[in-house]
């Protein structure tokens, strides 16, 4: 077994009560049946390529958080969607973070969080995030860009 | 903890399976007539049957082999189910599955393809197996391939005794191999 990662199954099991729970929260019970496939078949797409087995918790639910914002975007494509991190457990970096991304676009503020706050790597960001590598590193150094700009302007 | 409903559970596990994206769908079947047993099927075909499951260890045993998208998936067992009831009502003698042996090592794996070959209802010994293979005085070694047999039942090494005709051993127990003897005829 690579690194620690769990079987599949062991992962599913964990966390599908608390993927849905989040999915019902935010987007009612009906929406949330499709969204708790789309969570778990994505992540299911990029399980073969993790390099480790931690925070699959945080990843599994940023993954939700994406669904959720992808599927908004297709029924209202010009909306304003925030990112809210999922998955807060007690890391304190990841509390540090939150606040501080809160005006990041979704999937700048995803890739901050998960790269700074849970030091996941760029290929598991980008699983969580639906796009590739080099997309994630993108995401990620923009959004620090964008901050650093603001924290100048403050 | 929210509890999944079982519709969407089940929606999700055969969804995981149509998608290609499992490196091994499995399932536990309950009640067959020789016990639990679990079984599992990659894209290749039926890579494991295993007797009385311990469901950890099984798992991590199929990720380390075939890789960790291990999911139960009844759905993608229809057929191995399917085959597996005509076997035990006795109106299946032959299996017709692809089978994934990409985990066994040369010499096993020729020793299993040997194995394929003993027919319904018969025997043959350890010794004879090994002959076959090209390796008269392994019988031993051919007895270590049986018991780590990673699919029993479907690769008849139930149908193999020793020189003087007794059971020798199973590793599923000998009641299991008796059973199975009994059901094909081979044993009276």
């Amino acid at each position: 077994m690579v690194s620690g990662i769990p079987p599949f199954e062991r992962f599913y099991e964990c966390h599908k009560g608390e993927v849905l729970a989040f999915l019902r929260r935010r987007a009612g019970r009906d929406r949330a049946d499709d969204l708790f496939q789309e969570t778990f078949l994505r992540a299911l797409r990029a399980y073969g390529r993790l390099e480790h087995g931690e925070h699959l918790r945080a990843w599994v639910l940023t993954i939700a958080a994406n669904a959720l914002v992808d599927a908004a975007r297709r029924e209202r494509p010009t909306a304003e969607l925030a990112f809210e991190p999922a998955g807060e457990d007690e890391r304190p970096a990841v509390e540090e973070l939150a606040p501080l991304t809160d005006d990041l676009p979704p999937k700048e503020r995803a890739a901050v969080v998960l790269r700074y706050g849970y030091d996941l790597d760029y290929d598991t960001i980008a699983a969580a995030l639906g796009s590739n590598e080099q997309a994630a590193r993108q995401a990620a150094s923009a959004g620090v860009r964008r901050l650093r700009k603001e924290k100048e302007q403050r | 903890m929210t509890a999944v409903p079982t519709v969407l559970d089940q929606r999700f596990r055969t969804a995981a399976a149509a998608s290609g994206e499992l490196d091994v769908a499995f399932d536990v079947l309950d009640d067959t007539p020789v016990g639990r047993l679990l079984v599992g099927v990659s894209d290749r075909g039926l890579c494991r049957v295993g007797f009385d499951p311990e469901p950890e260890a099984e798992l991590e045993r199929l990720a380390r082999l075939f890789g960790p998208r291990v999911l139960r998936s009844p759905k993608a067992l229809d057929r191995v189910h399917t085959e597996l009831d005509q076997y035990f009502t006795g109106r299946r003698h032959a299996f017709d599955l692809e089978l994934d042996l990409r985990a066994t090592p040369g010499f096993h794996r020729r020793v299993l393809v040997e194995l394929s070959r003993v027919e319904y209802g018969h025997t043959t010994t350890y010794g004879a197996l090994a002959a076959q293979v090209g390796a008269p005085r392994a019988a031993r070694a051919v007895g270590t391939v049986m018991n780590r047999n990673p699919l029993p039942i479907v690769l008849p090494c139930h149908r193999v005794v020793g020189a003087n005709g007794s059971l020798t051993g199973y590793g599923g127990g000998l009641d299991r191999k008796e059973w199975l003897l009994r059901l094909e005829g081979a044993l009276l």
